[in-house]
């Protein structure tokens, strides 16, 4: 009796003989439902003053022109028109899309084929997992500042060891066409581990039968990996490349410490204009207009994801 | 049928073809251990050595002589000391808010029927998917309205409101105890609050470790709540602090690896003592579907 399911439990809160056990003499301290809202009230505050409070108050404060002090003055779509001409959010916009574009993929495929190499029973695994792990739990200023050290022009290691090779170093950050990519560098290093943990998890999901049931087939290695291993991958891989591509959209740190956004804006992504809109130039108004544009393009991009998953998500 | 699929297995790894993969992935596998460590190999190296060899050319792999007195400096002339004590401050309380603020939830969720609970349990995980950005301007206006810009207190207080991660992650486990144990106990006449505090948290004791690394690591390293509401150099936590070794004209690499490395330390050392908590924390976060 006293193992009721949640579906019978549905039922059964207003039945009539919980009715009639609710209302005979129950003090409303002993009241399930008051007990109940007693334990989720700080999630409950929590959820109008630090969630969606603000969500409902940016979306105002974006039609909205002020700083912090007065009080803001309504300006319509004024925000939202001023933010498509000008030319630093499309500059913004475009960074954060190379960044996207050339940490994500890339990163997935570099950490696939780590997970298959730790997929492969070796020894010592745990110590690889323990080193690859170390930029994960790393805080991105401390990754930061270590490898703008190794960026440096002139005294960098990098460029030490590429002088070995005779190839003469870009001055990396310092360089409008080599700053991105030294940052997207930067950043697939530092996601390696945490995207092979997770490719490692889907991996060893994959029922050994469908293996061995190829190579009665007669399957080789590599047709092996292709035609069982990718596919039952899928959801794995959609999972990562949108997780991937939400964290990407919104990298911040990275451009702040290392560059400010420069040389010549270009690393300045979208959320560093966003923030020095909102902390340098005091426009609230404007800084939540384009958090709003931000917002916007995560949720189309998911939901464009979460369409085409059907055309190459295998679910089981 | 039996037979054939015991027989295929063993053989199999003793072939040349698979030695050579097994080659392979080993030399990838070391390689990029390789790579990941260097860096901060060369950032802890580089705080060992004064600031003129820090810019000798070719670089001086091993530091020596390798001195201390980057860290001596930095503990002493700025208030690196301070830093770390701030951090740990900041960290320590907001975790204690997120495990307790989250469990309470989380057993509600789980344990007690009433009103609209699955409706509310799906705006919370809906809230997960609102970017920081477009919630945090209007946080600071809230906090420069009620003046706690320029204190801690943004970075601590909202911890004990709940987190809808830590709330999903608890309620999940909650919902794996046998709904005996809480029954037992209401016999007992243990009111729901008992049941929580005598019953579950201790029985939870694995997943609230996991959640407690989580939120530990996200407060340590978070850089933009210190930015934006910290401006009392006293207040400072570690992350903020490490920003501002970087001058506009010149940088003083050594004293700034060196603080570098002193972020490090904790962290680090939580990680490699509960390693397994961390990384199936860090795991669950991503397969939270």
């Amino acid at each position: 009796m006293s193992t009721t399911t949640s579906a019978e439990d549905k039922r059964g809160a207003w039945s009539p003989r919980r009715r009639i056990e609710l209302s005979r003499g129950t003090r409303l301290l002993n009241n399930e439902h008051v007990i109940g809202y007693l334990f989720v009230a700080p999630l409950i505050l929590g959820l109008l003053v630090f969630t969606y409070g603000p969500v409902v108050a940016a979306f105002g404060l974006s039609f909205t022109k002020g700083d912090y002090i007065s009080t803001p003055k309504w300006i319509g779509l004024d925000n939202y028109s001023a933010l498509l001409r000008e030319d630093l959010f499309w500059k913004s916009l475009k960074n954060t899309l190379y960044y996207v574009v050339g940490v994500v993929p890339a990163g997935m495929v570099l950490s696939l084929l780590l997970a298959l190499a730790m997929n492969q029973k070796l020894r010592g695994i745990v110590v690889f997992r323990t080193i690859f792990f170390l930029p994960t739990i790393t805080s991105s200023v401390a990754i930061s500042l270590m490898w703008l050290w190794i960026y440096n022009p002139e005294f960098g290691v990098l460029n030490f060891l590429l002088k070995q090779f005779s190839i003469k170093g870009p001055a990396w950050l310092s360089s409008p066409t080599w700053a991105m990519p030294a940052v997207i560098i930067m950043a697939i290093w530092r996601g390696l581990g945490y995207n092979m943990l997770i490719y490692l998890a889907g991996l060893q999901g994959i029922p050994d039968i469908y293996y061995e049931a190829a190579e009665i087939d007669g399957a080789g290695k590599f047709a092996k990996f292709w035609h069982i291993t990718v596919p039952l991958l899928s959801p794995t891989t959609f999972l990562l490349l949108i997780l991937g591509m939400i964290g990407a959209f919104q990298v911040f740190e990275y451009t702040y410490v290392m560059t400010g956004g420069g040389p010549v804006y270009s690393t300045l992504t979208l959320v560093l204009h966003i923030y020095n809109n909102a902390f340098r130039n005091f426009q609230m108004g404007y800084a939540s207009a384009l958090a709003y544009v931000l917002f916007f393009i995560l949720l189309g991009l998911t939901i464009i994801q979460f369409r085409l998953q059907n055309r190459w998500v295998h679910y089981e | 049928m039996a037979m054939s699929s015991v027989q295929l297995s063993p053989p199999r790894s003793r072939s040349v073809g698979s030695l050579l993969l097994m080659g392979l992935a080993y030399l990838l596998l070391v390689l990029t251990a390789v790579s990941m460590i260097f860096p901060f190999y060369w950032m802890a190296a580089t705080s060992l050595k004064t600031e003129a060899r820090v810019f000798a050319f070719p670089p001086e792999w091993i530091p020596s002589p390798a001195i201390l007195d980057n860290y001596i400096y930095i503990f002493t002339e700025l208030p690196f000391g301070l830093y770390v004590y701030n951090s740990l401050k900041v960290s320590m309380l907001w975790t204690l808010g997120v495990v307790l603020s989250s469990s309470l939830a989380a057993y509600a969720f789980a344990r007690i029927r009433f009103r609209g609970r699955d409706a509310l349990f799906m705006i919370t995980l809906a809230a997960l998917m609102i970017p920081g950005q477009i919630t945090m301007i209007p946080l600071y206006v809230v906090m420069t309205r009620i003046g706690w810009v320029d204190t801690q207190l943004p970075l601590i207080v909202p911890a004990y409101f709940g987190s809808a991660f830590g709330i999903f992650l608890l309620r999940q486990y909650f919902m794996t105890i046998p709904q005996e144990l809480n029954d037992a106990a209401k016999i007992d006449g243990c009111s729901h609050f008992g049941i929580y505090w005598r019953i579950m948290l201790p029985l939870a004791k694995a997943v609230l470790a996991t959640l407690a690394l989580l939120a530990f690591m996200g407060s340590w390293n978070d850089l933009l709540g210190p930015i934006i509401y910290l401006y009392d150099g006293d207040l400072f936590t570690l992350p903020l602090a490490l920003t501002r070794f970087r001058g506009q004209y010149y940088t003083q690499w050594a004293y700034m690896m060196s603080g570098a490395t002193v972020s490090l330390v904790p962290i680090l050392l939580v990680f490699l003592f509960t390693q397994q908590y961390f990384v199936r924390g860090v795991v669950l976060s991503g397969l939270k579907g």
